[in-house]
């Protein structure tokens, strides 16, 4: 084995050694890393009243009732919902069957408490004439599958 | 390989290239501006602001390949020694950073009027602001010895070290819940960016290649004469 040779296998194997480090490290705060729980995520976890954290979910359609400054409106993965209100002004990109993030925490009665709300959006980019085309020939997908988070779908 | 490992060959092509490179920065980065600025049109849920994009996703890129770049020819460095490798790393270092501070600044921009937050701790967020801490560390771990050898050879390390961080910039959005989006022109089928909007996106995206090029080679090209005159320096003290 050269000089060469040796270093070769030591850089190599050190990175391979590095980044199976990154994975396992990773892959054990996997709950850690995720910036936002689902609703279904929310009850399987059995998260305590007054922790705060954040859910991210699609705004039901139809859901969403002003009174004054304060908003209620249901947070979906279209299998779980969870109730949200919150007070204070809402990003613009916030409406129904779009994609959000509220950060807070859970109140009595199961209702988040909402002390921020974060507007997501997908990863469609286009012009507006062509989203109403779309929308008319009923190739629309857009709001099915908006803003459930990334993962599990 | 060792044909352009010669620093003497290198300096020829370079001042081949540069003139070219230079160019076509110029070129594509005002027809990309232009399209993306004027010509492209606003986005069916952003509106207008969906122009930041143009500017903020070519420097995303460029901070990730201005970083591979640097690993991989410190890789080089470390197992063939080749002494133009050091030199590549060094200067790609600077122009990523700023790539990346681009990008982190034109995100938060954008962030502001989209996701109602300047700054959110996501994981791609979190993960590109690590990427400039390590162009950062890097910059400051190379100039922290007085011989240049060993302060390649230190930054050769930290910048292979970083490099996990990498793939976990391009896949965050796949494998967390992030409030930023997943990618829309990189994924598997059709991207997801209408054609009109496309097409700026690309130009930029050469354009910023062009530049970096370009940067990459006058930064190389100048560390080449430093080591010149360090080494005319020295010969002169042992006169």
């Amino acid at each position: 084995m050269t000089r060469k040779q040796r270093r070769m296998a030591f850089v190599g194997l050190g990175m391979l050694a590095l980044f199976a480090a990154a994975a396992l490290v990773l892959s054990a705060f996997t709950d850690n890393l995720v910036f936002f729980y689902s609703p279904t995520d929310l009850i399987a976890k059995h998260v305590p009243e007054g922790r705060r954290l954040r859910i991210g979910g699609l705004v039901e359609k139809g859901s969403v009732v002003k009174e004054g400054t304060t908003v209620h409106f249901v947070i979906t993965d279209l299998t779980t919902q969870t109730p949200v209100s919150f007070t204070g002004l809402l990003p613009d990109l916030f409406r129904e069957g779009q994609g959000v993030v509220a950060e807070g925490k859970l109140g009595p009665g199961g209702v988040f408490l909402a002390s921020n709300v974060l507007a997501k959006h997908d990863e469609k980019y286009m012009p507006p004439e062509v989203a109403d085309a779309l929308k008319k020939s009923g190739q629309w997908q857009g709001d099915k599958d908006k803003g459930q988070g990334n993962k599990g779908k | 390989m060792h044909r352009f490992a010669n620093p003497t060959r290198f300096l020829r092509l370079s001042a081949a290239i540069l003139p070219w490179s230079a160019g076509l920065t110029i070129v594509l980065m005002a027809v990309g501006l232009v399209t993306g600025l004027m010509v492209s049109p606003a986005d069916y849920q952003q509106g207008e602001s969906v122009r930041i994009m143009y500017v903020h996703v070519p420097s995303a890129w460029m901070g990730m390949l201005a970083y591979s770049v640097m690993a991989i020819s410190s890789a080089v460095a470390l197992i063939w020694k080749h002494p133009l490798a050091d030199l590549i790393a060094k200067s790609s270092a600077p122009a990523g950073a700023a790539f990346t501070f681009l990008c982190l600044v034109t995100g938060s921009l954008w962030g502001k009027p989209m996701w109602g937050a300047w700054w959110v701790w996501d994981a791609r967020l979190t993960s590109m602001l690590i990427l400039l801490f390590l162009y950062l560390g890097y910059m400051a771990l190379v100039s922290a010895f007085d011989d240049p050898a060993r302060g390649a050879k230190a930054g050769a390390i930290l910048a292979l070290v970083g490099f996990v961080n990498v793939p976990i910039i391009k896949f965050s959005v796949d494998w967390w819940n992030t409030l930023h989006q997943p990618a829309s022109v990189t994924k598997l089928g059709m991207p997801s960016i209408a054609t009109p909007m496309l097409i700026p996106l690309l130009v930029m995206a050469l354009a910023f290649h062009a530049y970096y090029v370009t940067v990459l080679l006058l930064g190389v090209r100048a560390e080449i004469t430093a080591a010149k005159v360090r080494a005319i320096r020295l010969t002169q003290v042992h006169e």
